[in-house]
Formats: C-alpha cells, sequence, structure tokens
C-alpha cells in the first residue's frame, strides 16, 4: 500500500473519531440557552424541558436580590422584559453580580415555576467598558 | 495635542491608502520609483502612529478628562503604572496600539529584507498598508480615541480593578503582538502568491516572524491564565471561555506551520497546506477580535458590543477572499516535489501532528460557534461548556503528545527497523517505568497515567537527543562536555531550542493531567473556628479563621478575612484574602467589588482560599478553598516554553545557507556525524 494511502486511511480514522466524539459530546453535554420568554414557550408545549438542564440569558431585576450567607442561598428574579422567573441558586455569587446585570443561570426549571440554578455567571455591560457622566461617577451604559 | 493625534491618524488613513495602491502596482509594473514610495509610506505611516500614540498617552498622563477615553478608563488617583497600561484597556487603544505593531512589524520586515526579496516587497508593504487602512479606518470611522465629550468631567470613572493586575499590564500587549505580527507572514504569503516567487525564499523570510508571532502568543495566552487564576477568583486558569479559544486558534494553526513548514524546507511537499495555515492563522486573529467584540457569542468577558464587530468581519471577509483566492489561482504551480515514501518518518509524524492540530482547532473552533450554528440550522440556541472541549481534546491531546515524543525520533523519508529500535529503546523504557509506578501507587485518573507516561517518553526523547549530541561532539572535537553541550545547542539552535519548547509543553501537560486531583471545598467559618482539607497527597490542611479586618488603602476600602494556615500539625503561613471596594478621588465607591485571593504555591500544590463574604455584621466569613494540584508548573512550562522560542530565534549562526534544503536528513545528529 502507497504510504500517501495509509495516511489517508490513518486520518479518517482520526477525524472519524473525533467526529463521533463532538456529535456525542454535544448530544450529552450541550445545553440549550434560552431566554425567558423563549422558556416559557418550550415548556408549556412540551413539559419535558422540565427534566432538562438548560441555561437561561436574563436581566436580575432590581432589589429583587436576597441572600442567606449562612446558607449560602441567593434567590432573585430573572427577566427579559416579558416573563420573569424567581431563580434560587446555593453556592458562592461573582463580584459582578448585583441588581440589573445580565446574567446566565444554568440549572433546571422546577414544576412550581422557579428556577433552580447550579451554576450563576454575570456579566456586566460596564465591565471593561463605560460612559463617563458629568458629575464624574461612573455609570452603567443605559442599555 | 489630541488635535494632532486626530490629524496624525487621518494622515495615517490616506498615506496607508496610498501605499496600498502603490504597493501593488510597484508589485505588478516592477517600476524601483513606486516600490520605493510605497515603502516610504510604510515608514511615514509608522512615524505617523507614534506621533498618535503619544497624543493618547500625553492625554492620559495629564488627566484631560474630556477625552472621552481619557475619562473612561482613567481616574485621579490611579497609580501611574495603571494609567499608563489604560492605553489599551479599552478597544479604542487597543485599535490604535494594532495599528502601531502592525506598521511596527511591517517597517522591520521591510528593513530587515532591504534589497532581498525584491519582486516581493512591494506586495509585502501593499498587504501591510492595506491592514492598517482598515485598522486606522475603524478608529476614524467608528471608535476615535481622540473623541471628546461635551462637558469635562471633574475626574474619570478609573479602571476596572480586575485590570489593575500586573498580569493585565503585560497579557493584552503581548496577545496583540502575536495577533497583529501574524500579518507579517500573512503579507508574504500574498506577496508571494501574486509574484509567483513561489520557491522557499519567501518561507525563509517568514519563518521566523512566525516564530515570533508564535512567540508572543504563547506568552500572552499564558500571562492571560496567571491572571485570570490569581485575578478573577473561580480557582482555576482555563474555562474554554470564547475569548480564551479565539487566542488559543490561531496558535494551534501557528504550531502546525511551524512544524510542517520544516517538510517543506527538507523535502518540498506540503507548499499549498503552508500557505494555507499562514493564510488561516491571520484569518483566525482576525476572528478572534471580531468574536470577542460583535456580540455574536456571549461570552463573560463581555466587551461592548459595538459596530467595531461588523468592521472586522468585513475584513476578514475581504481577507479570506483574497488569501484563498489568490491560493486557488496559484493551485497548479504549487505542486510537491516529491512523494511521501513511508508513513514511517519525519514527515509521516509530522503530518499526523499537523493533522491532530488542526482537528484541535477545527473542534474548538465548532464548540465556540456552536450556539450561533445550532441556532441557524435547528432554530434553537445551544451551548457546550468545558466538558464538551475537554471530552474532544483530552484525547487529542495525548496523541500529540505522542507524536511530539515520536518525531524527533525518527529519520526523514523513511526509518530503518535498526533506526527505530536504536532510538526508540531509552524513551519507550522511560514511559513504561513511570506508567508502572504510577499504577504501583495507585493513581486514580487514568487519562493523567497515560498523560505522565508520554510526558516522560518526551522527556526521554529530548534527553537522549541532548546527550547523544554532546557525547559525540565530545568524541569527534575533543570537547569538554559543558563546552560540548553549549556548542551543540549553539550550533543547531532551532533544532534544540524546538526539543526545549518540547519540555515546556511537557511541563504544561503534566500540570493539566494535575486538574483531575483538584479539590474544592467552601465553609462558613466564625473566628478561631477550623476546618480540615485533605490534599490529593493525603496531607490535611488545618485551616483558622483569625478574623475580618477592614481598612482603607491606595484607592481602595479593603475587608480582609485572615487565616493560619498548618499542614499536617506543621505551620506553613498566614493568608490573606480580600474583598475590595475601589473609591474614586472623592471616596465614593466605583465599580463593584472585587476580590484579592490568597495563594500558597509550590511545585507539588496550591492552596487557593477566597474570602467570599461576611456574615452581615460579623466576623463569621464564607470561604471557598480550593486545592490545585501542580499549577506552578502551568507558569514554569510557559516559561520554558518561552526560553525554547527565544533560543531558537536567537540571531546568528543560522543564515540562509544552513537553512538552505537538505534532501534529506537521517535522524539524529549522532548518525550525521557518525
Amino acid at each position: 500500500m502507497r504510504a500517501r494511502t495509509k495516511f489517508i486511511i490513518g486520518g479518517a480514522l482520526v477525524v472519524g473519531t473525533v467526529g463521533y466524539l463532538m456529535a456525542s459530546g454535544i448530544k450529552e453535554t450541550g445545553v440549550y440557552y434560552l431566554t425567558p420568554t423563549e422558556l416559557a414557550t418550550k415548556i408549556s408545549t412540551d413539559h419535558s424541558f422540565y427534566n432538562v438542564g438548560i441555561k437561561m440569558g436574563a436581566r436580575v431585576v432590581k432589589g429583587s436580590i436576597t441572600r442567606d450567607v449562612a446558607t449560602q442561598t441567593i434567590t432573585f428574579r430573572a427577566t427579559d422584559g416579558t416573563h420573569t422567573y424567581p431563580v434560587i441558586y446555593h453556592g458562592l455569587a461573582p463580584d459582578t453580580f448585583t441588581d440589573e446585570v445580565d446574567v446566565v443561570v444554568e440549572g433546571r426549571l422546577q414544576p412550581d415555576g422557579t428556577f433552580r440554578a447550579t451554576t450563576l455567571l454575570a456579566k456586566c455591560g460596564s465591565r471593561y467598558e463605560a460612559v463617563p457622566r458629568p458629575n464624574g461617577q461612573g455609570t452603567m451604559p443605559a442599555t | 495635542m489630541t488635535d494632532i493625534g486626530n490629524v496624525a491618524l487621518w494622515i495615517t488613513f490616506f498615506v496607508a491608502l496610498w501605499a496600498s495602491v502603490v504597493g501593488f502596482l510597484a508589485g505588478r509594473t516592477h517600476r524601483p520609483e513606486l516600490a520605493r514610495s510605497a515603502e516610504r509610506s510604510i515608514f511615514v505611516m509608522w512615524g505617523l502612529l507614534v506621533i498618535a500614540a503619544v497624543a493618547l498617552m500625553r492625554a492620559l498622563l495629564t488627566h484631560d478628562f474630556n477625552v472621552e477615553y481619557v475619562a473612561a478608563y482613567t481616574s485621579r488617583n490611579l497609580p501611574v503604572f495603571y494609567t499608563w497600561s489604560a492605553f489599551y484597556a479599552g478597544q479604542k487603544g487597543s485599535l490604535l496600539l494594532w495599528a502601531l505593531v502592525v506598521s511596527t512589524f511591517g517597517s522591520v520586515a521591510l528593513l530587515v529584507n532591504r534589497g532581498k526579496y525584491r519582486e516581493l516587497t512591494p506586495y509585502v508593504a501593499g498587504t501591510i498598508a492595506i491592514v492598517v487602512v482598515f485598522f486606522v479606518a475603524t478608529m476614524v470611522f467608528a471608535s476615535n480615541p481622540f473623541e471628546r465629550l461635551g462637558f469635562t468631567p471633574p475626574d474619570g470613572r478609573g479602571l476596572n480593578p480586575q485590570l489593575q493586575n500586573p498580569g493585565m499590564v503585560f497579557h493584552p500587549p503581548m496577545l496583540y503582538l502575536g495577533y497583529t505580527s501574524i500579518s507579517v507572514p500573512f503579507a508574504f504569503a500574498v506577496a508571494a502568491l501574486l509574484s509567483g516567487r513561489l520557491d522557499t525564499g519567501w518561507l525563509h523570510a517568514i519563518r521566523r516572524w512566525t516564530l515570533v508571532s508564535w512567540l508572543f502568543l504563547s506568552c500572552g495566552i499564558v500571562l492571560g491564565m496567571w491572571w485570570a487564576y490569581v485575578e478573577l477568583g473561580w480557582g482555576g486558569y482555563w474555562a474554554w471561555d470564547p475569548v480564551e479559544n479565539a487566542s488559543f486558534l490561531p496558535w494551534l494553526t501557528m504550531t502546525a506551520f511551524l512544524h510542517s513548514v520544516m517538510i517543506q524546507e527538507k523535502r518540498g511537499m506540503l507548499k499549498k497546506w503552508n500557505i494555507g495555515l499562514v493564510v488561516g492563522s491571520f484569518l483566525l486573529s482576525i476572528f478572534g477580535t471580531f468574536l470577542t467584540r460583535s456580540g455574536v457569542i456571549s461570552s463573560v468577558h463581555s466587551f461592548s458590543q459595538s459596530n467595531v464587530g461588523w468592521f472586522f468581519l468585513v475584513f476578514l471577509v475581504l481577507a479570506a477572499v483574497l488569501g484563498f483566492g489568490l491560493l486557488a489561482w496559484r493551485w497548479p504551480m504549487l505542486q510537491a516535489e516529491v512523494k511521501l515514501e513511508s508513513l514511517v518518518s519525519r514527515e509521516g509524524s509530522f503530518l499526523f501532528n499537523n493533522l491532530i492540530l488542526i482537528v484541535i482547532a477545527f473542534s474548538v473552533f465548532w464548540g465556540t460557534l456552536f450556539p450561533v450554528i445550532s441556532e441557524a440550522l435547528r432554530g434553537t440556541k445551544v451551548t457546550v461548556g468545558p466538558p464538551f472541549f475537554n471530552l474532544v481534546n483530552v484525547p487529542l491531546g495525548l496523541m500529540l503528545l505522542l507524536l511530539t515524543g515520536i518525531g524527533p525520533l525518527i529519520a526523514w523519508r523513511r526509518a530503518s527497523p535498526e533506526n527505530l529500535r536504536r532510538q526508540f529503546l531509552w524513551p519507550v523504557t522511560a514511559l513504561l517505568v513511570t506508567a508502572a509506578s504510577l499504577a504501583a501507587i495507585r493513581m486514580s485518573d487514568w487519562w493523567s497515567v497515560v498523560a505522565y507516561a508520554l510526558g516522560a517518553f518526551v522527556v526521554g526523547t529530548v534527553v537522549q537527543e541532548f546527550v547523544r549530541g554532546t557525547l559525540a561532539r565530545h568524541r569527534l572535537h575533543g570537547e569538554m562536555y559543558p563546552l560540548a553541550f553549549v556548542r551543540l545547542v549553539g550550533r543547531n539552535r532551532r533544532r534544540y531550542g524546538g526539543y526545549v519548547v518540547h519540555l515546556g509543553m511537557v511541563m504544561l501537560f503534566a500540570a493539566f493531567a494535575g486538574l483531575a486531583f483538584k479539590r474544592e471545598t467552601e465553609v462558613t467559618l466564625k473566628p478561631g473556628q477550623s476546618v480540615d482539607v485533605k490534599s490529593p497527597y493525603g496531607w490535611t490542611y488545618h485551616i483558622t479563621h483569625q478574623g475580618v479586618s477592614q481598612y482603607e488603602q491606595l484607592n481602595r476600602y479593603v475587608t480582609a478575612a485572615t487565616v493560619d494556615v498548618l499542614r499536617n500539625g506543621k505551620y506553613i503561613g498566614t493568608m490573606r484574602s480580600e474583598k475590595r471596594q475601589h473609591l474614586d478621588s472623592l471616596g465614593r465607591p466605583t465599580f463593584e467589588p472585587s476580590t484579592a485571593v490568597a495563594i500558597h504555591s509550590d511545585a507539588r500544590e496550591d492552596l487557593y482560599v477566597v474570602f467570599a463574604g461576611a456574615v452581615e455584621g460579623t466576623e463569621e466569613a464564607v470561604f471557598r478553598i480550593t486545592i490545585n494540584p501542580l499549577v506552578w508548573w502551568v507558569w514554569y512550562g510557559g516559561f520554558v516554553l518561552a526560553l525554547g522560542g527565544l533560543i531558537t530565534l536567537w540571531p546568528g549562526a543560522q543564515g540562509p545557507t544552513a537553512a538552505s534544503r537538505r534532501r534529506a536528513e537521517p535522524a539524529g545528529y549522532v548518525a550525521q556525524v557518525a
């Protein structure tokens, strides 16, 4: 057999294996990324979504955060303007987690309508970029 | 002064336009006066961009808060060190730095190659000029660093506290240098394709440049990992975040190129592939920036989403059409001079090395873009995270590690059974002994055992090469061993520098494999209370909470929690983790609070303590305690990697003659001289 043919066979084996790993990886670890409205739509048509891990991207409703340091429980409401879900999270919140920031929570929606999050990521529009104001104080960009 | 800067940008824009037109014209018509004009324009552009950079730096240092950029990223109480780094803390300043770096590299490339490659340099100047046109256009039309406000704030907003870290001072410029310096190889590739001078000449001109880009990118990535580890406080250094992946992609293609270019030099094969890799690396550098600036992919590192992203997309498409279009046009001229003789050869192992690097790049690319892909195909966004990337890349990474060991051992063209036996005996012994010892101590993670065994194999390879080379010099030239060793490396810098890079990679793999043994606990402690944490080595850390204190320091208000740490009953130190509330010059709080992590580090493991907050009004504190084995090896592996890169790059002995192609070369220095 020519070396070139051997390389093509070897290469096809590598590519095939990786293709299989990627496909199964996406199937097993892929997570739906939804907004509260999309989640509400999905749930209303397909109840199996209660059993699937999902990521929800939303904004923290101002003044809705309660923290219990002793039990390390954080509750807040997350909204996209149309739909709002209460979220419960156990663990440490990132420094950037505060009122009106965009968060990505990963977890499951409970049948009672609360979102039980296992991870909480917060991002802040002003994290690296900012808009100066006349009073000299930093403010979040109006988005 | 900012007016001067602004004018300088505009003039740069027109000069760059001129240079791009004249450069390509000169390349086509071979008119020397046009070529000279294009070349001079590159130097003029560089001078103008230096003026613009000085203007911005001056505005920053003199606190000219009427300038939007200055007000957005600095404040009166920001230390000078960080005021300086604010130059590239934001997008607008970064763009200026990019343009400046591209024109600097372009100028250096033209100066270094003065009088050489006469048919290529006008096209090189033209291509560099196009890149500069793009960056400067983005600034003057969409994101001008000299933009003024309608009012003058009394103080600026200050720099985000997470960027007030030495890692952040050096990490971005390193990455930018890596991203932008690849423009020079790209320009040479375009020039070679346009002029039809597709012999190995252009390869000699760019091999070092690619190595420079690779070196900067490597340093930038490792510094970024270090910054994430010490500053962000989540206990790791790599999260497969889109921004991280974006810097990893061109690194992979450049690494592939640095290997496959050797096949072209020695054997005249893989010509199309190499041009493809250079073009691809350049596109991926631009793509990385597009990804983070356009908001197409949501990342935790959210930069502002601006229309600048679309400038990058347009440029990306144009560059792809130019690069790959030219490649397709010259396809017939890029036939291989010889055929692959045997898979059991240096070429064969390099082919697989390239294949795996590209497959890794593809899987990372696919995973990063999967939210977009899945939304386009199925209408629902699906994201993949670290489990996906680890599942695919751990086996691929280990195969690559295996090839790192195999490559240097087998001969070019066709390895004989005798060659294989002689070369593989000791490295394979190292592999088997390591695997057996790890099995004997019952290391629990199977992947880690494989990683360490393969690591030992690569180290065996490298040590064998150094030892045999030194012995051979000692025998042939009668040199003392240390002298023979130094001369061996000095006379074959590219080769032995490469081996040092391999050692650095082994250290990095060893560190990554250590992640399998990471331990993490969260605990709430009152002052005087303690917690015991087991390390994977079987040690017990006894951590006692000493209390919470509050004080003002520099530009921030600090709440600090202190713990005493005993390891197996022996005191090893007092660690303090802080919550910092940064203040502006009037003492008002700015930004969200940030965390300073306490790390106790040695070669075996890191104890990583994060003070997550105190129970309201008391000194009862919540801690997250992480034990990170072998993290030290990431930083030192990065250092060794950079050292190897520098050895390879060091100018001197290797002129174009040494690099000129030899048809075939037996494996190993010994075989060569014996």
